[in-house]
Parts: structure tokens; sequence; C-alpha cells
């Protein structure tokens, strides 16, 4: 029988991490992910695995990419401003199509900002926060189990697609405690036959993103974009709940949908019918799922602990079909699930 | 009459034009890199990377696995590659823009850690692939397009012997400083190498050897007198040293 335990979301997902087979960790303490990163230093040795307490985000992300160039399942985890700092390696990552896994425990900024949980790295995290023009798989959790169990599903993505996998987390649902049902698996990487192993009784393998020569660049950025496609068809994935009669579809993720799923309780009380659209794939962005409930919902409403970010991709989903709303608090402001009740009963009025 | 070959081409150096510029020290650091690929039998198992400079696409010359990596950050990426692989052989090749400026940070605590691979430094005192800009390693009074009436070190500051600093550290097994200005000089350095590798081989950990080039070009001289002046000037203020070494024969 599957093993219950009490943890935090951090420690669940370096414990779902290490069960889905991560072979190397590399991290830089920062508030509220350092759970993560304690849980690795004492895990990843006793199971004879890599742990490096490595001196800069910028070296992390860095240690990550050889380690996954190496062919090893590789991670790293951090708060909003390192994550700022590895936007570069993430960049490289997408050049060069490798693929592993960072989990950013978002805090608020901009700049240093506080250590109060926020979901303001929406946009670096959904439109490639680094340069040149790529994407990353954007997987959001919303309490411990998920924590726990998306680890798995971000190393099979990521070497499915040879793609970097971020799960965008924030310091709520890291640093809460909830029960979890450990898993029990027996990860299988598939074979990566361009993996850097020495170049035994075959041609030399190059892990590149630097093409000069005249449109090399462009027919790699063609296909990049190809797979790109691929992605946005095969794996969206959005939890939908109390939608088959809704009037008003909140769309929220993360700590957000918490909040709602607690505010449609007490609407529904009230007997307003709304319901909601959980997008649990940020890139790709649930725009079908959403737009499948547009016949019958009358308005939407967007929650997010942010000045609205994610709204912007549910606007784009929407095009003009029914109001969109949004609510959200800035800074590290986490609203009540009676403020969201309310703007939920302000929307039902409007309608 | 049965014909010899005295000399070929090593078989981990492939059969192509280098685009470096004639008389540059890249080419002739890649041929010892092979010769001693050879000599150890490493082809199966090593692992390089690759800087950002003009030795980005050092893979076109050297027939063994390589990773590009960001600009300066090749000790991250050779400290994945080895921890993830420590059966591999492992070496980094890096410029004095990449080392001393931008992956100033890397390489230090990489050498703090004594990781078990080998960085190859080519120090040449300027910014080649960018056009001769100033590099923390350019000499008082060298003029580069950043530093058009010569380095000036009261705003610039002084060239950064990054062997002196490293040798500050405890974790390091080989720290050493050469150059391949002349025949002679080319089989010392190649000797170093040998020993840098067999740091590494042996689990000694992190060696480094830093290798005084010639940059004609942003040097503005020609080939000949570039030798000439990493052998008079450059090896003046970066002296030409064994700082330490740990590996036994
Ligand atoms: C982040 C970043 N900044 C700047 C550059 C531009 N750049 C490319 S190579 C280089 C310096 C190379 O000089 P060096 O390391 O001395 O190598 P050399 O070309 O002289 O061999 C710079 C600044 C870059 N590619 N990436
Ligand atoms: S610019 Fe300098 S370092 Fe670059 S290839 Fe030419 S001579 Fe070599």
């Amino acid at each position: 029988m599957s093993k219950r335990v009490l943890t935090s979301g951090n420690e669940a997902l370096a414990e779902g991490a290490i069960r889905a087979g991560c072979d190397c960790y590399f991290g830089y303490p920062i508030t509220p992910q350092n759970e993560l990163i304690t849980y690795m230093a004492v895990h990843m040795p006793r199971l004879k695995r890599v742990f490096v307490q490595a001196e800069s985000e910028v070296a992390a992300i860095n240690m990550v990419y050889g380690a996954a160039a190496a062919g090893k399942r590789a991670m790293t985890s951090s708060s909003s401003p390192g994550i700022s700092l590895k936007q570069e390696g993430i960049s490289y990552l997408a050049g060069a199509e490798l693929p592993a896994l960072i989990v950013n425990v978002q805090r608020a900024g901009p700049g240093l900002g506080s250590i109060e949980p926020s979901q303001s790295d929406y946009w670096q995290a959904t439109r490639g926060g680094g340069h040149g023009g790529y994407r990353v798989i954007v997987l959001a959790p919303y309490n411990a189990q998920e924590m726990h169990d998306q680890p798995a599903l971000a190393f099979d993505l990521a070497d499915k697609y040879r793609i970097p996998v971020m799960i965008l987390s924030d310091g709520q649902i890291g640093q809460m405690m909830e029960p979890v049902v450990l898993r029990e698996e027996s990860p299988c990487p598939p074979p990566k036959p361009w993996a850097l192993t020495g170049a035994k009784d075959r041609p030399h393998n190059i892990v590149r993103s630097y093409l000069p020569r005249a449109g090399l660049l462009e027919v790699h950025n063609k296909r990049l974009h190809a797979k790109y496609a691929q992605i946005e068809k095969n794996e969206v994935r959005a939890e939908a709940s109390d939608l088959d009669d809704a009037k008003i579809m909140v769309v929220a993720y993360g700590t957000s949908a918490r909040l709602a799923g607690g505010a449609i309780v007490q609407a529904r009380k009230q007997g307003i019918a709304a319901g909601m659209l959980r997008p649990i794939t940020l890139w790709p962005f649930p725009t079908a799922p959403i737009q499948s409930c547009l016949d019958r919902v009358k308005a939407v409403l967007v929650v997010e602990l942010s000045a609205g970010q994610m709204v912007e991709d549910v606007r784009l989903a929407v095009t003009g079909k029914v109001p969109v709303h949004f609510f959200g608090r800035v800074g590290g402001g986490v609203p009540s699930i009676a403020d969201v009740h309310e703007k939920i009963r302000e929307v039902a009025t409007s309608l | 009459m049965t014909e010899t070959a005295l000399y070929t081409r090593p078989q981990s150096l492939l059969d192509m034009d280098m685009f470096y510029c004639p008389g540059c020290g890249h080419g002739i650091v890649h041929k010892l890199i092979a010769e001693l690929i050879d000599e150890f039998d490493l082809r199966g198992r090593t692992i390089a990377v690759a800087p950002v400079g003009c030795s980005v696409t050092a893979y076109d010359y050297l027939d063994v696995d390589f990773s590009e990596s960001a600009h300066g950050r090749a000790p991250a990426v050779a400290t994945g590659i080895k921890r993830a692989r420590p059966d591999c052989f492992v070496f980094a090749y890096q410029g004095d823009g990449d080392l001393a400026s931008i992956g100033m940070a890397e390489i230090i605590h990489a050498a703090n850690r004594g990781e078990n691979y080998t960085t190859i430094f080519i120090n040449n005192t300027v910014y080649g692939m960018t056009g001769g800009q100033m590099a923390p390693t350019t000499l008082p009074g060298q003029k580069a397009s950043t530093c058009p009436e010569g380095r000036d070190p009261v705003t610039t500051g002084y060239p950064i012997r990054i062997c002196e600093m490293l040798n500050t550290l405890q974790a390091p097994a080989m720290i050493a400083r050469t150059m391949v200005d002349s025949p002679a000089n080319v089989r010392k350095t190649k000797q170093l190498l040998k020993k840098a590798f067999q740091c590494q081989l042996q689990g000694k950990g992190f060696s480094l050897v830093e290798i005084l080039s010639p940059c004609p070009v942003y040097m503005r001289m020609e080939p000949k007198a570039a030798m000439e002046h990493v052998r008079k000037n450059v090896s003046a203020y970066f002296p030409v040293k064994v700082f330490r070494e740990l590996a036994t024969e």
C-alpha cells in the first residue's frame, strides 16, 4: 500500500523528484524554497546521487546544463530573484534542446521584494524569460500532492520533447503542510543517443545552440517551433470543476485556485452558478478547454496573486465573446476566500 | 624503398581547415590536446566544454564529445558533466575574457571545490572574438578597441593574474602557467598539459594550465612579432611557472 505522510509542499516536491529518478540536483539557497534544497542535501548523497550547492543560481543552472548534456535527469530549484539569474541558462537549455527541471517557488517582487507568496512570475515563466524566443513547459501545482506528483510528469515531458520544464509554485504551496500519498514508481527515461558520454565507437556528439552558418539557425528555430506546436497540441492539462451548469467561469491556478475553490463553494450556497477551470499547464495554455465553455458561461473571472498576467492569455482565449473580469492582489498580499467570494458576487450581479 | 611517416595528424584532430587567423595560438594548443587524447587513449571517454570566444567551435576540430557553454560558465558546465559522469575525462577550454572576466565566480568556485576536471586557459590578453576589446588580462599601456589610448590602470585596474589568485586556494591539484611562443615551449606546454591530464586521471582534483598565447590580429602585430611579444612582455607580467602539481608519474 502506498505510504501517506504529512509534509511541506517543498519537501513533497523534493521527494517526488527523487522518486522520479532525478540523478543530479544543483541549487542555491533562497526563501521560500529552502526546504527543497535542504531535503536534497540530506537525501541525494544517501542515494549516491549528485548534490551540489552552487556558488550562485547562474552556476546552478549551468551545472544542470552540464548534467543534462551528459544524459542525466537534472534539476534546480529557486525562487523569483534566483529564477531571474537562471534565465540565461534556460535559454541555452532551450537552444541546445536539453531536458531539465527548474522549480520556481515564487515570492513577491520586483527586485528583492519579499518572501511572501506571489504569482508575479507568470509572464517570465510562460514567455520564455530569457532571450531568443523559446518555450518551456510550465506546470502549476496547487497542493502538496501535486508538488509531489509533478516532477515525474516534468521529467517525462522534458525527456520526451528535449525541453526544459518549469514547475511554477509559490511560497504558500511550498511551505504549507499537507498529507501526501508517496509515489511508488520505477522511472525509465528514454534512451538519449545525443547525450555526451564519450565518443566510444561512434561519431562525436555536440551539444550546441551556436549555429553561425547562414540559414542553419533559421532551420533550427523552425524545428523548435514545430516541436512547440506539437506540445501545444498534445500536452494541455487543466482541471474543470462545477463547470457543467456554470454561468461564471473562474480561471485560477496554484494558490489562487485554492482560494477560488473555497469562494465558489460559498457562491454556490447562495445560488450563484460559478465553476472553475484550473490550468495545470500554464504553457501550453488551456485555450481550448476555456473556449469549450464559452457557449454556456456569461462571464469569466480570473484570480491571480499579481496585477493580472495570466488574464492576458484568458482574454486571448475568450476573444471578447464574454466579459473577462480580474481580481488580484500584488506585492505578497493574499486575498481571503471571502474577498474572492465578494468578487464573484459582484460579477454575478453584473450579468 | 619504404616510406615511414615521421609525423601524422593526431587521430583526435579532425581533418579540417582551421578558421583561426594566421599565427593564432588556439590551433597550436588544439593540436597538443588532440595528441594527448590519443596518447592516453581517451577519445572514447572524453567530454569537452567549449567556451564563448574564438574557440567556440573547437568541436569542429577536436573529434571528442563536446558541449558549448554560455560565456564564462564553462566551469559550472564542466562541474555538471563531471559529477554526472565521473568516469569520463572532462576538460574545459576557456579564453581570458571568458574565464577571468565574466566567468570569474565560476572558475574560483570550481577550483575551490576541487572539481576533478582540467581547465585549459588561453590567455591572449584580448577579447578576440568580439574584435579586440580590453580583457582583464590586457597589459598596462596595451591598446585595444575599448582602451584606444592604451590600458590605464588608474581607471581600469591591472591585469589579473589568475594562477596566483587560484594558488591561494587549498583544493586545486595543479596550477601552472606556460606559453606557446616557440617550439621548445610548445613541447613544455604539452608536458604540463600531460601532468594536468594525469592529475584528473589519478583523481587528484582541479587542474588548470594557463597558456600565454598570441593573438596577432588584436595584439596588432605580425605573427612572429606577436610570438616575441608573448615571450618578452606578456610573460614578464605573467611569469611562466608551475605553482603546484600533485600528479604522480
Ligand atoms: C553574455 C555574453 N556577453 C558577451 C558576449 C560576447 N563575447 C563573445 S566572445 C567574448 C570575449 C572572448 O574573449 P576571450 O574569452 O578572451 O576569447 P578569445 O576570443 O580571445 O579567444 C565576448 C565578450 C557573449 N557571447 N555573451
Ligand atoms: S582574433 Fe586572435 S584569438 Fe581569435 S582567431 Fe584571430 S588570432 Fe586567434
